[in-house]
């Protein structure tokens, strides 16, 4: 009972992590119709920023700030001078569709080796913000710590401001309307380029996060982020790639299903179960668990 | 001149030419019918006019501005409101956030507001609706929804392509009563582009007569319902 109760605990907090990265993705994805590969690099080059301030000032959350702001202007600079030139000249037919995943991929080449040029290939580690030590119930001390409950609440809320933002707000409204029928959203006078690079903004701050938590558990490198790009991918396949909601629940069912492969069956095969899951979900519900009767139109 | 005026407007899909020469005006307050058959190039006209499509030459004035080459967004701006074929909503979004997209561009909350307020006064029904997805509308109401995103902008000018498509003859009836209304209210200029060219005709102040992409006849709307060889040729009646 009590493992059942830490591997839960470890998933929800391990899935919250990939909850960023796979919302950050989706929406990309619904205003661009892109994957974007290079979002592991963005909040790669990010979190390095935000390294270089936590470090300097000792205080994480200074990071954490530092890591959101440039996420998010280099989210912005990638739609601003890299998409929209390449949807200028690739319009229509199978270059629209391809060129625009291939040029990501190659940006986060390119990122990787700005890095590692920079700050060279070697590990750095930020100061968590609290303990990674287990919690003491009583007697017992279980793996779920102080950081996991940091990482949780910062996720929540992260999540409820989002929340907020697209529900409640105009620039919510828009990047919706934009995201759903860029036409109709830009003959009610919608400035719909200008959206489209704030969902970038906001999902480059969003990777970021990601990027710092992830880090403040583990270490950093220019590769250190590659698998929380992978998992994210499969939570936002689980959620149908098209819902925000769909890429959160996608990505605590991926946590805590992970979660409990590593505690109950073995570590080896944690990164396969990541995949059966995306291939499963694929074969049976290649829409995601959110879908209802019929796919939204693209 | 105030009001629309276009001339020698072309446009080009490619290599293929939708629309050559094109010339008319509408004064301010004039209800425009641009009738034609399907393919005459009537939408393309509308998409060339609200900035969706790039025109290859001509020009095209709004109250003595150029508007052909802007960004439909900017065209918002400055009073041009183009309601899309095909009940331009967006079906994600409930009936209010339909509406309240039409304003957001003004930045002004309570005159947003006002301007639903009197939306739901000319569409009754939409008031009923209003937290409900517009996914949900039968064909008429979401045709009221799309015009109603329109008025929220404020708009002087209001482009309204084929309005009537798909929908039973006595909500078609009701639309055009509408649309007639609207402009005698608001003092609105209207260009309205129609298969169903008695029904526009009846409340037109002019009828241009559009065929394979050129202008094949204008004038008045009584002319050319008077007119028996347009008649027969175009009109279909």
């Amino acid at each position: 009972m009590q493992k059942l109760l830490e591997t839960l605990l470890i998933g929800v907090s391990t899935g919250s992590i990939y909850a960023l990265m796979s919302l950050a993705l989706v929406l990309v994805w619904r205003s661009t119709r892109v994957v974007n590969f290079a979002q592991a690099g963005q909040a790669m080059l990010s979190t390095y920023f935000g390294y270089e301030i936590a470090s300097r000032s000792e205080i994480f959350w200074l990071g954490l700030a530092a890591a959101i702001i440039a996420g998010a202007l280099v989210g912005a600079g990638v739609d601003f001078f890299f998409m929209r030139v390449l949807f200028k000249r690739a319009i229509s037919g199978p270059a629209a569709v391809v060129a625009p995943v291939i040029a990501t991929l190659g940006l986060l080449g390119l990122i990787r080796s700005i890095v590692g040029l920079t700050w060279g290939g070697e590990f750095k580690s930020i100061q968590a913000p609290a303990s990674k030590d287990g919690l003491t119930i009583g007697q017992t001390t279980i793996p779920f710590s102080a950081l996991n409950i940091l990482i949780i609440a910062t996720v929540s809320l992260i999540l409820i401001t989002l929340a907020i933002i697209f529900q409640r707000t105009n620039l919510g409204l828009s990047l919706r309307a934009s995201a759903y029928a860029p036409e109709i959203a830009q003959l009610a006078g919608i400035r719909t380029a200008r959206t489209r690079t704030i969902g970038w903004a906001i999902a480059g701050g969003v990777g970021a996060v990601a990027g710092m938590l992830v880090t403040s558990y583990n270490f950093l490198s220019p590769y250190s982020l590659d698998l929380l790009l992978v998992f994210g991918f499969i939570a936002a396949v689980i959620g149908g790639l098209e819902s925000m909601v769909g890429s959160v629940i996608g990505a605590l069912v991926l946590g805590i299903g992970l979660t409990f492969i590593l505690n109950y069956v073995g570590t080896s095969l944690v990164f396969i179960g990541g995949f059966v899951v995306l291939i499963v979900v694929l074969l049976v519900k290649p829409d995601g668990i959110m879908a209802r009767g019929k796919a939204r139109r693209a | 001149m105030s009001g629309l005026a276009v001339s020698e407007l072309a446009v080009s899909h490619g290599a293929i030419v939708a629309l050559r020469g094109i010339s008319f005006s509408v004064q301010v307050g004039q209800l425009a019918a641009v009738i034609g058959s399907n393919g005459a190039g009537k939408t393309t006209l509308l998409r060339a006019l609200s900035g969706l499509n790039k025109a290859s030459s001509g020009s095209a004035q709004w109250n003595e501005r150029e508007i052909l080459g802007a960004r439909p967004d900017a065209l918002v701006r400055s009073g041009i409101s183009h309601v899309s074929e095909g009940k331009s909503v967006i079906p994600e979004l409930s009936v209010r956030e339909n509406l309240v997209l039409g304003g957001i561009w003004r930045g002004d909350k309570s005159d947003t507001n006002a301007a639903i307020a009197e939306v739901v006064e000319l569409f009754p029904i939409l008031g009923q609706r209003m937290s409900q997805s517009a996914d949900t509308l039968s064909g008429g109401e979401r045709q009221m929804l799309a015009i109603g995103r329109a008025l929220v902008s404020r708009p002087k000018l209001m482009l309204l392509d084929e309005p009537s498509l798909g929908l039973a003859p006595i909500v078609i009836e009701q639309i055009f009563a509408t649309i007639d209304q609207l402009r005698r209210k608001l003092g609105l200029t209207v260009v309205l582009v129609e298969q169903n060219a008695m029904s526009a005709l009846e409340i037109a102040d002019i009828g241009v007569i559009i065929n394979l992409g050129e202008v094949v006849a204008s004038g008045t709307a009584s002319e050319l319902i008077d007119d028996p060889a347009l008649r027969a040729a175009y009109l279909g009646y």
